[in-house]
């Protein structure tokens, strides 16, 4: 059993309401690279924040056996301390300070607490080297390329003596050039007998690095394929990926589907920084009436600024196109004209874009149409109540009141508020991005039957979402998008995890 | 009981304030046997702290958008002179001299507000330069000197008393009559409130509960006109002071204006994509504030009687003081008018108190500071225990 350097057994997590890793196994051989994959959701990086001590110990059920020792982590340090280091998607790196500074953040190079500034350099230099990075450590880090951040991240890494390599998506921001280059590295730490476990979407490169595969899908282990063994293509992991019993998971839904309601033409933003970036790139879609649209595409396709550049140019810069709403076409230059035009969007983020934390429920769902209850600009407290106290019974708000502030509700119940809000707009086109993101499977099948509810109202729905079941399972039609494009267009019928998966890494391949 | 026990808790930062608040004052009239409750003292309170007042309405606005002005003092003594210069040098008409200084304070706010909520400087940033900017031109305008005296009528705004059309020897009879006056108004408000409430299918308070808080207001209403009529009658500055809560109040509470200022404060971004003009309320603000800022600064020159160019000093610092005690939160997006006038008040008791009682001006600022800290490490305890 040497050659196994980390074996996790029966690891079992819950958040309050969900179950996100549930016995979950994994074995990882000294000096391999090890690929994790599965969907957004099915307890990836969870299950790294189990190993790196994230979640402490205590928090989770299982062991973690990391060189044959059992370990019980309490935080980061205690794992880094072993070797085992992590490096989030999303960069750890400070902007005004410089590489040097970085890579010994934390761990500066000093004697009683005076930092020795020439060795943290030479260090550096050598850090540097190894991962093929040539810029002077004193170069900030805001100067440097994404590209760049990543292999100063891995030097990070290394300056703490690591044996156990985790890269979460280390590639999803990179370019292709970039991508290879951190594709070699990591193949050049394990000629040096660092092993490594890399989470990645990227499928075609992880068949061609790593060692062994292990398939997560709704928090449970699949199945781990060895590389070398068999001959594994990309199709053969996406179906270990997918592959799951749709039955009952979404409630049954008599399609009715009118006219044209909502459509929208040639449309294309450009990013609000770097402005020479399409986010969206000549997009035309279209909603009928009493139907549920998709946009099924990965984090990072542009689904998001599609959204909120269409709702009232909240995103975005040097806008482009045309939005025709019942065959009529409207300019909705803001956001008080979008949601006078019966337009509504459900964010995706609801603590930062969809909740007044600190406020109320009833205050919540009033906001977006205030007018609704007000003469001459003042507002009728009374029929506030009404209203909200009428949704909260019709979406099952669970609260000890229309009182309550809505950070203390959980993740479904504040979802049911951002929903009511926008019920109370009165809309008849509803954008919902990611409706059922951290929330139980029960609290989701009743955000599906409110769906299905405003469809059978005859209103519009499009629903951008990250996990493929969810679009299968309630859409009529599903757009795929990447990259700030429309790839393809599928129908229920057609449409499949498969299909959708093809269309995605396809147009990667072919870039 | 378990009601009372509930529309308590739910109320104790309100509540915790308006108990501090009597604390305080019960605590200075034994320390200054009796002298802080006698009604030439009590007159003196108002008179002395209504500029302070004003401002803390404007700032509680500005600070539940979760913005700040430090600039308040230095406009209100930019407009105090522009005013004297206007009045007293150029000999305008009174009515019109205030006119053109709320106008003034008006555009002063509107300037800020511009860099604050379009060019997006931060409004501490801005402000402190206003401070600054409109210090200097006090001066300038000034010319380092101060200007006196204002006409009467200019003056009455801050010292005047509204006449006795009863003739009372020795009481105020209007007085006691307004008094009564809004305790009728009041009851009915409350017994209207209850009728809505009960058509509408609401939870009430019981019956016994509502006539004791009714009675308690009432009595606490009329035993104020009741010693203000014992001297000279309601100061002119105090009916001034009235029409501004209450309308500030209605604003906060009633009007959908009101309801963006609190959501822009409590996020933003939330507020934004549900259709609030978040720039236009945050230039409102300021402009609102541009606007009480100036009449402060009218009152205070009224009651000094002349144009000073060291007027308003620190008057940010206490107005943002009031509306912290007051229970508003630094993270923005909570406050109350009542709760500033509160805290407003808190600020102005001690003041007179602790000079009464024979503080001195150096122990008065040190202990003041401390009960800033620690009203605002109340809140944050409170608000990381109810979390």
């Amino acid at each position: 059993m040497s050659d196994i350097i980390l074996e996790m057994i029966n690891i079992t997590k819950t958040f309050p309401g969900v179950k996100a890793l549930s016995n979950v196994n994994l074995k990882v051989k000294q000096g391999e690279i090890h690929a994790l994959v599965g969907e957004n959701g099915a307890g990836k990086s969870t299950l790294m924040k189990v190993l790196s001590g994230v979640y402490p110990y205590g928090s989770y059920s299982g062991e973690i056996m990391f060189q044959n020792k059992l370990c019980e982590f309490k935080n980061i340090k205690q794992s880094e301390y072993l070797g085992i280091v992590i490096i989030h998607q999303e960069l750890a790196l400070i902007p005004f300070l410089s590489i040097a500074e970085n890579i010994f953040l934390g761990n500066e190079r000093s004697k009683h607490g005076i930092v020795d500034w020439n060795e943290t350099t030479k260090r550096t230099i050598e850090l540097l080297k190894k991962v093929g990075l040539n810029e002077s450590p004193k170069t900030l880090i805001a100067n440097i390329g994404v590209g760049k951040q990543q292999l100063v991240e891995i030097a990070k890494a290394l300056s703490k003596e690591v044996k156990l390599l985790i890269l979460d998506e280390p590639t999803a921001a990179l370019n292709e050039e970039d991508s290879q280059n951190l594709v070699d590295l990591i193949a050049e730490l394990k000629s040096q007998g660092i092993t490594s476990i890399l989470i990645s979407h990227k499928l075609n490169e992880i068949s061609k690095i790593a060692d062994s595969i292990t398939i997560l899908r709704d928090g449970a282990t699949i199945e781990t394929l060895d590389t070398k063994n068999d001959n594994i293509s990309v199709d053969r992991i996406i179906k270990g990926m997918v592959g799951r019993d749709l039955v009952h998971r979404y409630p049954p839904r008599e399609s009715d589907i009118g006219e044209i309601g909502f459509e929208v033409k040639d449309w294309t933003a450009y990013h609000p920084i770097s402005s020479e970036r399409k986010v969206c790139d000549n997009v035309n879609i279209n909603v009928r009436k009493g139907e549920v649209v998709g946009i099924a595409g990965l984090m990072g396709a542009g689904r998001t600024e599609l959204a909120m550049s269409i709702f009232g140019k909240s995103y975005g810069k040097r806008i482009n196109g045309e939005i025709y709403i019942d065959g009529k076409e409207v300019h909705l230059n803001n956001v008080n004209k979008a949601i006078k035009n019966g337009l509504a969007y459900v964010t995706e983020d609801r603590k930062e874009y969809g909740l007044i934390l600190i406020d109320h429920i009833k205050g919540n769902i009033s906001l977006a149409n205030l007018n609704r209850i007000s003469k001459s600009g003042i507002v009728n407290q009374n029929e506030e109540i009404v209203h909200s106290e009428n949704l909260r019974k019709k979406l099952n708000i669970k609260c000890s009141g229309i009182l309550q502030k809505t950070g203390n509700l959980s993740g479904g119940n504040q979802q049911k508020v951002v929903l009511s809000k926008w019920i109370f707009t009165e809309p008849e086109i509803l954008i919902m991005d990611e409706p059922t993101r951290g929330i139980d499977v029960g609290a989701k099948y009743e955000i599906y039957t409110i769906i299905n509810q405003l469809v059978k109202e005859k209103k519009g729905i499009l629903i951008i979402s990250s996990e493929l079941p969810e679009l299968l399972g309630m859409c009529d039609r599903i757009y795929v998008m990447n990259a700030g494009k429309i790839l393809g267009e599928l129908s229920a019928k057609e449409a499949s995890q498969e299909k959708i998966m093809e269309l995605i890494m396809k147009q990667g391949q072919g870039v | 009981m378990g009601s009372l026990y509930k529309l308590f808790k739910e109320n104790i930062t309100q509540y915790s304030m308006v108990i501090a608040l009597v604390g305080i004052m019960i605590f200075f009239q034994i320390t200054s046997h009796g002298i802080l409750l006698k009604p030439l003292n009590i007159t003196n309170l108002i008179l002395q702290n209504s500029y302070i007042l004003i401002l803390a309405m404007g700032m509680l606005l500005v600070i539940v958008a979760f913005q700040i002005d430090l600039s308040v003092g230095s406009v209100a003594a930019v407009v105090g002179a522009l005013a004297g210069i206007m009045i007293i040098n150029n000999h305008m008409p009174v009515a019109l001299g205030i006119i053109i200084s709320l106008l003034l304070g008006a555009l002063i706010g509107a300037f800020q507000g511009f860099w604050i909520a379009y060019v997006r400087i931060p409004a501490f940033i801005t402000t402190l330069a206003g401070m600054l900017i409109f210090r200097g031109l006090t001066y300038v305008s000034l010319k380092g000197t101060s200007i006196a005296p204002f006409p009467s009528s200019f003056q009455k705004m801050s010292t005047g008393f509204i006449p006795d059309f009863f003739n009372g020897q020795g009481l105020h009879i209007t007085t006691v009559v307004i008094g009564l006056i809004l305790t009728a108004l009041y009851v009915l408000y409350e017994i209207r409130k209850r009728r809505t409430q009960i058509k509408y299918d609401f939870e009430v308070l019981p019956k016994g509960l509502l006539v004791v808080k009714i009675l308690l207001i009432v009595i606490v209403l009329n035993l104020f006109f009741y010693v203000l009529a014992i001297y000279k009658g309601i100061p002119n500055v105090l009916v001034l002071l009235l029409v501004l809560i209450a309308f500030y109040t209605f604003i906060t509470t009633k009007t959908t204006l009101g309801r963006h200022i609190y959501a822009l404060g409590g996020n933003e971004k939330a507020a934004r994509l549900s259709g609030v003009k978040t720039q236009q309320v945050i230039f409102m603000v300021f402009v609102n504030m541009g606007i009480l800022a100036a009449l402060s600064g009218l009152v205070f020159a009224a009651r000094l009687n002349s144009a000073t160019p060291n007027a308003g000093s620190n008057f940010e610092l206490d107005a943002i003081a009031a509306c912290f005690i007051g229970g508003a939160s630094t993270a923005g997006g909570i406050g109350t008018i009542m709760g500033a006038i509160i805290g407003g008040l808190v600020m102005g008791v001690m003041n007179n108190g602790m000079s009464l009682i024979g503080v001195g001006i150096d122990w008065q600022q040190t202990i003041k500071g401390l009960v800033l800290l620690i009203a605002v490490a109340f809140d944050v305890y409170s608000k990381s225990k109810s979390a």
